[in-house]
């Protein structure tokens, strides 16, 4: 009898602490999609954002907030044409519960516009459009990147503080490159500078020479410069070329000379660029992260595959205050509001429209690094211009 | 705009306005003589960069040739090529409807594409120009110009002039003008005009080609830059009036001057300029500005 006593109560007891754990277990696996370019310029991206967010998965058991994690993936090819009807085959052919995508902001604004109407969780763990967390801001839509207002901004403050007073600008023609311009021209003014005269070409092109041409003529104090892979290497190597590295120094947000110094070479050595990751950041935190990152996988990692692991840390917050229960979205989101994501790049939060307000640092190219020489900006927001949240 | 400044985007817009008549002349020419709406056009000026970048280390460990070993080595596969091509799909083309000829040449792009992707992959390359060419000659205080980009005008002016002599001085040119006027008559006086209409095709895809080798240093080699230089290329051939190696010439070299001083002097219009010219020189001139004939 005592021992069918016993057993009652042992029962019960374990009965009432594995009852979330027993919840969870009972649900089905979580549907994550991801849509991502596995094709294409942005593809090295891609893959770094997919190993980040694996990497968490991993460390955390293969779960996520007691959640088994299924995953549906499609190629975005980094085509805004194609991305609605990509975006689609997630939500209504696969039914997934969490997008996590993409690199290419034209992309994004249309995953984002679909999930507004869907009500899908979309994570954001790179395009950094304005808009995604500015007039398109939903409950459902979370980044984990940053917005392209910020390293701008955070670049025009370290101009500032140098004491330049007139800048030019040079980017391509494309809401990336004049967001980002908005954003510099913005804290530099505000520093007491002045933007003489903002200077564009068409997205991808490489031809600069006009452009420099009328740098060298102009003689600014410094020059601010968005650009991006391939094109960032030719922008850097042909600003030296021109002599101009000698006479007018050069500034750029932190993707000018990410993943691209290798190719770049001396041209890039002594850039000074922002963003919020660098090399050395030399933290536990961030030794930890790399260590594994380069033992699973070969190689080192970057800004892409931080903010992949991002997204998954933030997405298991959120589940973990839920017990897994995805139906409880308010309070999910609610948790993902109020938790502070403990980052490689160092700990932030999110801020009302769901971006992150986080550090930003100095960053000086040396070697085939981008090495943490300070912090350009602390807790930088996002001013989240026209979200109504 | 000081006088050097000026000068120097006098040498930028000539040199960008000679490498664009260089990759139109071979559309012009095919177009005004053959009457063969080619879109695939771009794509010989793709293949050319791209081969700048995948060629030249294969010419280096068979020949241990440089720069120049490229450029002959890309020339000549380049003549295979557009000859091959002339054989395969063109020859066919001469008597069917513009749409067929769109919808073929529309179709030979997307195998470029596709076959470019499988290749050498959709990453962005740059090219160096060869050492003794990659220098800076100075202009003014700070102002210096890169000898790269005299050596594309010299070539491009170069290749103008052949052609000019070719057309105008020689039996061959002579062959070619009259076939494009008469094809029935030129046959008839026992010149083998199918063999003459290869050689002008494979003619303009190679000059394509060796457009595209020469601008790769300049341009770096990414995927769809053939359709964008297709576009310009066909404004060049409409402001220039089809079939008119004069008028592309010209046109040429007023889109270069325009889109050069447009991306200073009006920043945020630069995009559109080109084509409120054309716009402008169509209402003027509807032909265009030469006629050919």
């Amino acid at each position: 009898m005592s021992f069918t006593r016993h057993a009652l109560a042992a029962a019960a007891l374990a009965a009432t602490v594995a009852a979330p754990a027993a919840l969870a277990q009972g649900q089905p696996p979580l549907k994550v999609g991801l849509m991502l370019p596995a094709t294409g310029t942005f593809a090295a991206l891609g893959t770094a954002i997919e190993n980040g967010f694996k990497q968490h998965v991993a460390e955390q058991g293969g779960k996520l907030g007691g959640r088994e994690i299924q995953y549906f993936k499609v190629d975005d090819e980094s085509d805004p044409a194609k991305a609605t009807d990509n975006v689609n085959k997630l939500i209504k052919r696969d039914n997934v519960d969490v997008i996590v995508g993409t690199v290419h902001s034209g992309v994004a604004l249309a995953m984002a516009r679909a999930v507004k109407e869907s009500k899908t969780m979309l994570i954001v763990p790179n395009a950094g459009a304005d808009a995604i967390t500015g007039p398109l801001c939903a409950p459902n839509i979370i980044r984990s990147s940053f917005s392209n207002w910020q390293p701008g901004y955070a670049t025009g403050v370290m101009a500032a503080q140098k004491g330049y007073k007139k800048a030019m600008t040079i980017t391509w023609n494309y809401a990336a490159g004049l967001e980002t311009v908005k954003g510099f021209t913005e804290a530099f003014e505000k520093g007491g500078g002045k933007v003489t005269k903002d200077l564009n070409l068409p997205f991808p092109g490489v031809e600069f020479q006009a452009l420099l041409t009328e740098i060298a003529a102009q003689k600014p104090d410094v020059v601010f410069a968005f650009f991006a892979g391939g094109g960032a290497v030719k922008f850097v190597k042909d600003y030296d070329a021109a002599g101009l590295k000698k006479s007018i120094p050069l500034m750029g947000s932190g993707f000018l000379t990410d993943g691209t110094l290798d190719a770049q070479g001396a041209s890039a050595q002594g850039l000074l660029t922002s963003l919020h990751y660098a090399d050395g950041l030399n933290t536990p935190r961030d030794n930890a992260f790399r260590n594994k990152y380069a033992v699973t996988y070969k190689m080192q990692p970057d800004v892409y595959a931080v903010q992949g692991y991002d997204a998954a840390q933030i997405l298991a917050g959120g589940l973990s205050a839920v017990k897994g229960d995805f139906g409880k979205r308010e309070a999910m989101v609610a948790a993902m509001r109020k938790m502070t994501v403990d980052s490689p790049r160092g700990k932030y939060t999110l801020s009302a429209a769901h971006n992150p307000v986080q550090d930003f640092y100095v960053r000086e190219a040396k070697g085939r690094e981008n090495v943490m020489t300070g912090v350009a900006v602390k807790v930088l927001p996002d001013p989240a211009r026209g979200c109504k949240m | 705009m000081d006088l050097a400044t000026f000068l120097i985007q006098c040498l930028n817009s000539l040199q960008y306005g000679l490498l664009l008549f260089l990759v139109a002349s071979g559309l012009t020419l095919i177009f005004g003589i053959m009457g063969v709406i080619n879109l695939a056009h771009g794509s010989f000026y793709m293949i050319g960069a791209y081969m700048a970048y995948a060629l030249a280390p294969v010419v280096a460990s068979t020949f241990g040739g440089g720069f120049f070993a490229t450029l002959f080595v890309g020339l000549v596969l380049a003549v295979v090529l557009g000859y091959v091509l002339e054989w395969a799909f063109f020859s066919f083309l001469y008597e069917r409807e513009h749409l067929q000829q769109v919808l073929m040449t529309y179709g030979l792009i997307l195998v470029f594409e596709e076959l470019r992707s499988l290749i050498v992959g959709d990453d962005v390359y740059g090219v160096q120009p060869p050492d003794w060419l990659a220098g800076t000659i100075p202009l003014g205080e700070v102002m210096t110009y890169p000898v790269y980009r005299l050596f594309i005008s010299g070539v491009c002016l170069a290749l103008a002039a052949g052609m000019w002599a070719v057309f105008t001085r020689t039996r061959l040119g002579m062959m070619i003008r009259a076939g494009s006027t008469n094809r029935e008559m030129v046959q008839s006086l026992g010149i083998d005009i199918k063999f003459l209409y290869r050689v002008v095709f494979a003619a303009g895809v190679a000059i394509a080609v060796l457009a595209g080798m020469v601008a790769a240093p300049v341009s770096s080699v990414y995927p769809g830059m053939g359709n964008q230089v297709l576009i310009i290329c066909f404004v060049v051939v409409v402001i220039g009036g089809i079939g008119s190696i004069r008028g592309a010439l010209l046109a040429a070299l007023l889109i270069g001057v325009v889109d050069t001083f447009g991306k200073v002097v009006f920043p945020q219009a630069a995009g559109v300029l080109v084509y409120v010219l054309m716009a402008l020189i169509l209402l003027w001139k509807p032909d265009g500005l030469f006629k050919a004939g």
